[in-house]
């Protein structure tokens, strides 16, 4: 009889081939691919690369914010205010332009108001004690409410040429890219690091998994928390500078709806809305599978609404496979 | 002060009393029987959905799904009536709950029988039920002129001065109070959402009440769904757009639990009502109605505060030292 000793943790399995091919990255690796492939199918327009570029003006802004959202959920926090910051950090932008601030402080105060509503959500979820989904609910109400009040019917559209050529112009020549592409997959870089190769991003999936024991582990779990609001928050308001850029107007309805938008990327990409799992890597693949199924299917004039249907289908059919799969393998050994 | 935070709905009608009398000083137009009845009809829609939404929320789920449910079955029916304007109201109604009640059971069934977390299944069908109306009615709208007398005269019938979509309104807030105070099952909802481990030893099945709220919350989508259409005289694809937030701040200012278990009908109603008399208030007040986000997101934030203070002091120590221990902190 031999007893192993109870100390004794045996390493983790070496990774199998099925483990790869089986990961939720693997997964949205072919789904992009059977997404480019039907594109390209579909239209003759799609391979083109200033179309490919210009496609990207229309989830980069969303993209940027998913990257936060994203370590978010992964702490089990979420915050649904993420689009109403964008709205009042515009406002912002375009009281600043009417003031004849200059370029340096259009680009600045976006994110300077966007940290200051991150910070007012992180305050009060952290210090009240209150659910961060009851919280940004209010708060979406509260940040595009104001802006709503200062901006009535009117809309801001007087931006001087250098402030809105961020949004319009390429950073890059050739290949052309747009600042906005390009700040995202840095962002996407940085957080990807982060995530995944230091001790604070292996704290944000330990309090995802069970905040209680990673406050007793010594992790400053509420003072993480209000970090990742105010990061939030923060690239919010950067996307409100692009956004406004690009557009070259605020209007109180800016961004509505986002918030839904950039939840479904992050969700999409492998993120477990009850926290503590969840790769950079996917949410960055789930951000191009949703930005190309739109711009491929806009091009074959597929209404708006109709895409977000498919989309919608695409978001509970990936998060049900799985699901569904496991319960087929689980049945057939007996 | 201890007595308002533990009975939330005395002190939310306190606060609704005081405000309705403060408006009123201010501007005595408000304090008309005619705009009293206003308010009330004006707020019965988003009262039944707060309810519907209330016993979701109950078990610890959300259905971010109800405006789009409503959208979409109102469409159908408004485009049964534009076809057949000549058929009994009734009939109107029924493709409308039946509608919603299929689209209440398809949520029921990936959140109940696959176990999708309910955030992620009624996000997607938010954006499919809406959707959907644009694949079936190819973008067109229904207006007023092609709904037919019939369609359109039933939820303005007025009794005692009141319509009938506050009668309906008054019969399922009643219905929805002897289900969940007198039934097994709607106790049921509470175990569920307080402890859904304890819940399942007790021998209540889970799955089957998580369909039960989904379908009930389609349903009444559903029949919202025709009121809302016939009401307002269009259905088209953004009619309600957003609606699902006002209806869950509802259930917030109410004093309903986010992390399930907690919630009352009259929560649910005084939460609802708070938000209609907000809204009817401000034209009233001569303050431009770009003021009603901001003041509902302000007031959600306080109710919130107000509530969790409330939860904290109405934790229940039932062992003796823990009693004690507690009583030690203090």
């Amino acid at each position: 009889m031999s007893l192993a000793p109870r100390h004794d943790v045996a390493d983790a399995a070496p990774r199998s081939l099925s483990d790869w091919l089986l990961r939720w990255e693997t997964i949205l690796l072919v789904l992009l691919a059977v997404v480019i492939a039907g594109n390209t199918a579909i239209s003759p327009y799609f391979l083109d690369i200033y179309n490919l570029s210009d496609a990207t003006y229309n989830f980069s802004e969303k993209a940027i914010v998913a990257l936060a959202m994203a370590l978010l959920i992964i702490a089990r926090e979420i915050d649904l205010s993420v689009a109403a910051i964008i709205a009042l950090a515009s406002l912002a932008i375009g009281l600043a332009a009417q003031a004849g601030a200059g370029l340096p402080v259009l680009l600045l105060i976006g994110p300077v108001i966007g940290a200051a509503c991150g910070a007012f959500n992180g305050f009060l979820v952290t210090r009240i004690s209150l659910p961060s989904i009851v919280v940004t609910i209010g708060t979406m109400s509260l940040f595009r409410g104001l802006a709503q009040v200062v901006l009535g019917d009117q809309a801001i559209t007087q931006y001087p040429k250098n402030f809105t050529a961020i949004g319009q112009s390429y950073l890059i020549k050739w290949p052309p890219l747009p600042y906005s592409f390009v700040i995202f997959l840095v962002f996407a870089v940085i957080f990807a690091i982060v995530l995944h190769k230091t001790a604070f991003g292996r704290k944000l999936y330990a309090i995802g998994n069970n905040p209680m024991a990673a406050r007793f582990s010594g992790i400053p779990v509420d003072r993480i928390r209000f970090m990742l609001f105010v990061l939030t928050g923060t690239l919010s308001g950067l996307a409100a500078v692009l956004l406004t850029a690009r557009i070259g107007s605020t209007r109180p309805n800016i961004a509505l709806g986002w918030e839904l938008e950039i939840i479904t990327m992050v969700i999409l990409g492998g993120v477990s809305i009850a926290g503590g799992s969840g790769t950079i890597p996917g949410v960055v693949l789930a951000v191009f599978i949703l930005g190309l199924i739109t711009f491929g299917l806009s091009l074959v004039n597929v209404p708006g609404i109709v895409i977000s249907v498919l989309l919608g289908l695409l978001l509970i059919i990936s998060i049900a496979m799985p699901i569904v799969v496991r319960r087929l393998l689980k049945k057939k050994p007996q | 002060m201890n007595f308002l935070v533990k009975h939330r709905e005395i002190a939310l009608s306190l606060i609704i009393a005081i405000m309705v009398t403060g408006i009123s000083i201010y501007a005595p137009a408000f304090a008309t029987i005619e705009n009293a009845a206003s308010v009330l009809n004006d707020t019965s829609i988003l009262c039944m959905l707060a309810l519907a939404q209330m016993m979701v929320i109950i078990t610890r789920g959300i259905d971010l799904s109800v405006a789009s449910n409503l959208a979409f079955s109102g469409m159908l029916s408004a485009s049964l009536a534009q076809n057949h304007p000549d058929l009994p109201v009734v009939a109107y109604i029924a493709v409308a709950i039946v509608t919603g009640l299929v689209l209440g059971l398809i949520n029921g069934n990936l959140v109940a029988l696959l176990g999708i977390p309910p955030i992620v299944v009624t996000l997607g069908t938010l954006a499919i039920f809406r959707g959907m109306i644009v694949v079936y009615g190819g973008g067109n709208q229904v207006n007023a002129s092609e709904m037919g007398d019939v369609f359109q005269s039933f939820p303005k019938l007025t009794f005692f001065g009141l319509s009938t979509i506050f009668w309906i309104m008054a019969a399922v807030a009643i219905a929805i109070w002897l289900f969940l105070s007198m039934t097994r099952v709607g106790r049921g909802l509470y175990a569920v959402g307080g402890n859904p481990v304890a819940a399942r030893y007790c021998g209540i099945d889970l799955a089957r009440q998580q369909m039960l709220v989904y379908a009930l919350s389609g349903a009444i989508s559903g029949l919202c769904g025709y009121l809302w259409v016939s009401r307002y005289g269009v259905a088209y694809s953004e009619i309600a757009s957003g609606f699902e937030l006002t209806v869950i701040a509802a259930c917030v200012i109410g004093g309903i639990s986010i992390a399930g278990g907690v919630g009352t009908v009259a929560g649910a109603l005084l939460g609802a009502l708070f938000l209609g008399v907000i809204v009817n208030a401000l034209p009233v007040m001569q303050v431009t109605p770009f003021w009603q986000m901001a003041i509902s997101g302000a007031v959600i934030l306080a109710a919130v505060v107000v509530n969790a203070r409330a939860e904290k002091r109405g934790v229940k120590l039932i062992l003796p030292e823990a009693r004690r221990a507690a009583g030690a902190a203090k």
